[in-house]
């Protein structure tokens, strides 16, 4: 099963739960389990929330999400075309934050690498950044299997 | 669904029992809400109930992180309670544990502030 998708949206928070309930959606085709949907909406929440708090710096900008499905994999990216990040290593630490007066946990890049199966970080200063991530759905037992 | 909080009063604590989805958006309205009420009340402690949390984020994190920061600084504490399978793997990623002691239930939570 081939299909793909994309979603743009403005940099609104409201739009954290859009754009994750939108890609859970779409992956709902490929029959996942309940845990795969549940880490599958943690990192694009995770990815959508940094794209409004970092890059846009809750400012406006636009957020592209894609999804691509073949098979069982199911590749998800988030782009923004903001600040961009400088020292990438530093920003994929756990627990590190440019921003702990906003109360942030700096748990975001670990979340995703950790819920999803493949992680990757593409950003330039001033450019902006894109995320991309892929699940691998557990192969689908039917009956006859049993 | 958005989230809903109750906060309640017991002794010097802070009962905030949360339901919904915790997320940066849902987090945002909340956190002035939880911190007006420790100022004006004068409370120490705060447990965090989250019985009906069915998604969370960083953001959670980051707002109970937030609220340690706070009530710690007055030699307070913050606890977490009720936590679902979903939220506890967020949390349990996090090492947030060695600061938020975490309990089966509220009233498990209330006998160790
Ligand atoms: N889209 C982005 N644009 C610019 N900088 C970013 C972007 N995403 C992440 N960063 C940078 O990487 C850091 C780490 O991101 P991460 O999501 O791990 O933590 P956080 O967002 O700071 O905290 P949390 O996700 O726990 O709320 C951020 O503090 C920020 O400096
Ligand atoms: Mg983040």
């Amino acid at each position: 099963m081939d299909n793909h998708m994309k979603l743009e949206i403005p940099s609104k928070s409201q739009n954290e739960a859009f754009a994750r309930v939108v890609v859970a959606a779409f992956a709902a085709q490929a029959d996942p389990t309940i845990d795969e949907i549940s880490d599958l909406k943690t990192a694009v929440s995770e990815a959508v929330t940094n794209a409004v708090i970092h890059g846009y710096e809750n400012g406006f900008g636009t957020i592209i999400v894609t999804a691509v499905l073949k098979d069982r994999r199911l590749e998800v990216s988030v782009t923004d075309y903001g600040v961009g990040i400088a020292d990438l290593e530093q920003a994929r630490e756990p627990l590190y934050t440019s921003k702990p007066e906003l109360d942030r946990s700096g748990m975001g890049f670990t979340i995703m690498e950790n819920f999803m199966d493949e992680f990757s970080l593409a950003s330039e200063p001033g450019k902006g950044t894109t995320v991309t991530m892929v699940k691998i759905f557990s192969q689908i037992k039917t009956g006859r299997d049993a | 669904m958005p989230v809903e909080i109750v906060m309640k009063r017991a002794g010097s604590t802070l009962l905030v029992r949360m339901a919904g989805e915790l997320d940066h958006h849902a987090v945002s309205g909340l956190r002035d809400k939880i911190d007006s009420k420790i100022t004006l009340d004068n409370l120490k402690n705060v447990i965090f109930n989250f019985g009906g949390v069915d998604f969370m984020d960083s953001s959670g994190l980051g707002m109970v992180l937030g609220r340690y920061k706070l009530v710690s600084a007055q030699g307070g504490k913050v606890l977490a309670c009720s936590l679902r399978p979903r939220v506890q793997r967020v949390f349990d990623l996090s090492g947030l544990q060695a600061k938020i002691p975490v309990f089966l239930s509220e009233q498990e939570a209330l006998k160790n502030v």
